[in-house]
């Protein structure tokens, strides 16, 4: 048993921050906030360069084929970075369709979307809290689909939408299809646009997968959301621990005073055993798929509440810079209430995890 | 004790409820800059020509003198009629003007009360510092006497509506060689004196509340210095107190409205499996029960405290616990907010109102006007008796 990342995995977590931070510093980060951009189209072309469009598709389709716990180490390390852009939607529309989709949809698509050279996005949730695949309503007739879907990431930048339909089946439709619209909305968090999708008798494309598929692309949505909480809390307080070691307040930095210390302990001490839960999750969906549905409700309800308190004490202990628009903070604490909404609320997958383990 | 209300407590209530209905303002409450100036001292002129201005001011000094009592029941009536926060008047009516009333010349209280009571100037506070917040009194924007004028250099920060202000109370430091509390100087700063400059500040929230203000030899008469010389740091405690006391009913009030919203939103908003409320989650509805037992509590204690200061004349160090427990509640209400609210917390709009807003500003309560960690070395020192760490 080795229960610790590979040394590829490590590499690979150190290259994607580096990347980011390179590519998307905090600057940039602010210029996003400050604009009305939607989609850093340069970066996308540039981290698909690095392979991170197709890490999930099999080489075949050209992709690299690698683990749900790979892409996890990313997604650790874009949250580590605060990481603008469409990765989560595409990396589920690229499982979906590695897991149910027809041989003729495989070839039609992945290695297009593997490149970077299409971005797919997919469209779960509906009116309400309404993201599981057992709540989506839509219908298909004649290879048809109407109706609206709500917090799809990227929509007018997305050229492949993976809808959910009623009985937990997947269709895919194309954004420049007839019948289609998009909504931009501003969203809390503008690293992650977040939109509408309106279908009118839209052509669309059913996956073959029953809606086994939907749930494991649930999962790994759910597990992804977690890694990315993961990142992000265990920033936040690095972030704490640095303004607090170089902010002078009494004669002397506020990381002598116990009232500071303690609270970043605290928050420290619920963050990082928390990794491993993220870890074991990952690890599950890729080799012992019938414990994932759990672990993965879990790993989500748990994680992403921990970033959202760690953010919170980050942004508390800053004090009024903390506060403001132009200091870095916000766009952790932003995507803490991203993690924590997206998907479903903490709430909803503890109850899940409760049915799911029989109580 | 008693804690009934009498006949004329009851007949005022009527009163307050039908001037409040026919007139508080419907339309919202701008965020930001001039438009927010202009709604806050529109809706301030109207209470005053209606006998309503500084419900919490003697009557000697214009104010309606109301009784404990009458400002409870103000407060309760106002937050039911949904009439708007206080705003950019907050700091004339509940520190510029109550420190004058306490500590100012006569003059200063002719000039100044009316204009605050009548909505006609908009007052800021002029006390943090970039090197200097929870340690206030390390302060250094410099003071310098030359004649009958104070010549002031330095820079101030997080000043609130300083873009749309007219006074500001400025802390300066007039006597560097002296221990750090015993230099400072309460002195009242025209905000259009020559030298003064301002530039907004962004909150995460988007709106451009508070600012940098900048000192390039602003001569400011001696005149203006409220309390004496060197001696503002009481003068300005007995501001931060006031502001930790009494002003603080009626934001208790507005966050024990908040919890029964809150409570509603509950009852009508959807959550997990079909058909299911947000408040048959047993585990919301409990978290609901108890944060509305403990707004009770902390209002209860409240009244206690306005009870005794009434008595006594000056608010007491409890200020600190009332406000470091307002701060945890308003975080509570907003962490359960987030709970029920859940992916519509996604769709925020900056320039939007509503819960997603008021959780982004939910960190105001917890940072602005001394931090909560600060609170709590005061309940240690000052109500506790214990030794003092810093
Ligand atoms: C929305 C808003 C509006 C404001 N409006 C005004 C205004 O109108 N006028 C004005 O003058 N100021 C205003 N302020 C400033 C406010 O008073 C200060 O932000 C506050 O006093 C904290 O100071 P600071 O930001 O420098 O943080 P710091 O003092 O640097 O504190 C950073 C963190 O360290 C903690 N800390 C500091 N010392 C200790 C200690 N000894 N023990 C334990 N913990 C400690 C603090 O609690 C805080 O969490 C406003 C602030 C905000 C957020």
């Amino acid at each position: 048993m080795d229960f610790d990342l590979s040394e590829e995995q490590n590499m690979l977590q150190d290259t994607v921050r580096r990347f980011f931070e390179t590519e998307a510093p905090t600057t940039r980060l602010l210029e996003i906030y400050d604009g009305d951009e939607l989609l850093d189209r340069e970066l996308w072309n540039r981290s698909a360069e690095l392979g991170l469009a197709g890490l999930l598709v099999e080489e075949q389709y050209g992709g690299v084929g690698l683990e749900l716990l790979d892409l996890a180490v990313v997604a650790d390390a874009m949250g580590y970075t605060a990481a603008p852009g469409p990765l989560l939607g595409h990396a589920l529309t690229t499982l979906a369709l590695t897991l149910g989709g027809s041989e003729e949809q495989k070839t039609q698509w992945l290695p297009k979307l593997a490149s970077g050279e299409l971005i797919g996005s997919v469209a779960f949730a509906e009116q309400g809290d309404a993201w599981q695949p057992d709540q989506w309503t839509l219908t298909v007739s004649e290879n048809r689909v109407s109706g609206t879907k709500k917090n799809v990431l990227f929509p007018s930048d997305a050229d492949l939408f993976l809808v959910g339909i009623e009985g937990g089946r997947m269709a895919l439709v194309e954004r420049s299809a007839e019948g289609v619209s998009t909504q931009e909305w501003d969203g809390v968090d503008r690293t992650r646009r977040i939109g509408g999708l309106s279908l009118d008798r839209a052509p669309c494309e059913l996956l073959t997968g029953d809606s086994s598929i939907a749930e494991r692309v649930r999962d790994a949505a759910l597990i992804l959301l977690a890694a990315d909480a993961y990142g992000g809390a265990h920033k936040s307080v690095e972030l704490t621990v640095d303004y607090t070691s170089q902010r002078v307040q009494f004669g002397r930095t506020l990381s002598h005073f116990q009232g500071v210390k303690h609270q970043i302990a605290d928050a420290a001490a619920e963050v990082e055993p928390a990794r491993a839960l993220v870890w074991y999750a990952a690890y599950a969906f890729d080799h012992r798929p019938e414990e994932a549905p759990r672990l993965a409700a879990i790993a989500k309800a748990h994680l992403t509440e921990r970033y959202v308190d760690a953010s919170r004490t980050m942004v508390m202990l800053h004090g009024g810079i903390g506060y403001t628009w132009e200091f870095h903070c916000q766009f952790w604490l932003k995507r803490a209430m991203f993690d924590r909404s997206y998907f479903g609320s903490p709430s909803v997958h503890r109850e899940r995890a409760a049915v799911l383990a029989g109580w | 004790m008693n804690l009934d209300f009498t006949v004329d407590e009851q007949r005022f209530r009527e009163e307050v409820r039908d001037w409040l209905q026919d007139n508080a303002p419907r339309d919202p409450q701008p965020l930001e800059g001039a438009e927010k100036r202009a709604y806050d001292v529109a809706w301030q002129r109207k209470q005053f020509d209606a006998g309503w201005a500084g419900i919490n001011w003697p009557k000697a000094f214009g104010g309606c003198g109301m009784s404990t009592t009458q400002q409870l029941i103000w407060h309760e009536e106002y937050a039911k009629a949904n009439a708007p926060d206080v705003g950019s008047c907050f700091v004339g009516l509940n520190h510029g003007g109550p420190t004058l009333i306490a500590r100012g010349s006569e003059a200063h209280q002719a000039f100044h009360l009316p204009k605050i009571l009548r909505g006609e100037t908009i007052w800021c506070q002029g006390f943090s510092e970039p090197s200097s917040g929870s340690d206030l009194a390390s302060l250094r924007t410099r003071g310098v006497l030359d004649g009958d004028h104070l010549v002031v250099n330095g820079q101030k920060i997080w000043t609130s509506y300083a873009h749309v202000a007219d006074y500001q109370e400025l802390l300066v430091r007039t006597d560097p060689d002296v221990k750090k509390h015993k230099g400072i100087t309460w002195i009242i700063c025209d905000m259009s004196l020559p030298g003064v400059e301002v530039r907004p500040i962004r909150t995460m929230s988007g709106e451009r509340h508070f600012c940098e203000v900048f000192y390039d030899d602003v001569r400011i008469p001696l005149d203006n210095v409220v309390g004496e010389i060197n001696g503002g740091w009481s003068v300005a405690m007995s501001t931060l107190s006031f502001e930790r006391g009494t002003a603080f009913m009626s934001r208790q009030i507005a966050l024990a409205r908040k919890v029964e919203e809150l409570i509603e939103l509950a009852r009508k908003t959807p959550k997990g499996a079909m058909g299911r409320m947000a408040i048959d989650d047993d585990e919301i509805a409990r978290k609901l029960a108890r944060l509305r037992a403990n707004v009770a509590a902390l209002q209860a204690m409240t009244y206690a405290a306005i009870s005794r200061n009434e008595r006594t004349g000056m608010p007491g160090p409890e200020g600190s616990m009332i406000k470091l427990s307002f701060a945890d509640l308003s975080q509570d209400l907003q962490r359960i907010a987030a709970e029920i609210l859940g992916p519509s917390m996604l769709e925020y709009e900056y320039g939007d109102t509503g819960w997603t807003h008021d959780y982004l500003r939910s960190y105001l309560a917890s940072i602005g006007g001394g931090t909560s960690e600060i609170q709590k070395e005061i309940i240690a020192d000052r109500v506790l008796g214990m030794p003092k760490g810093r």
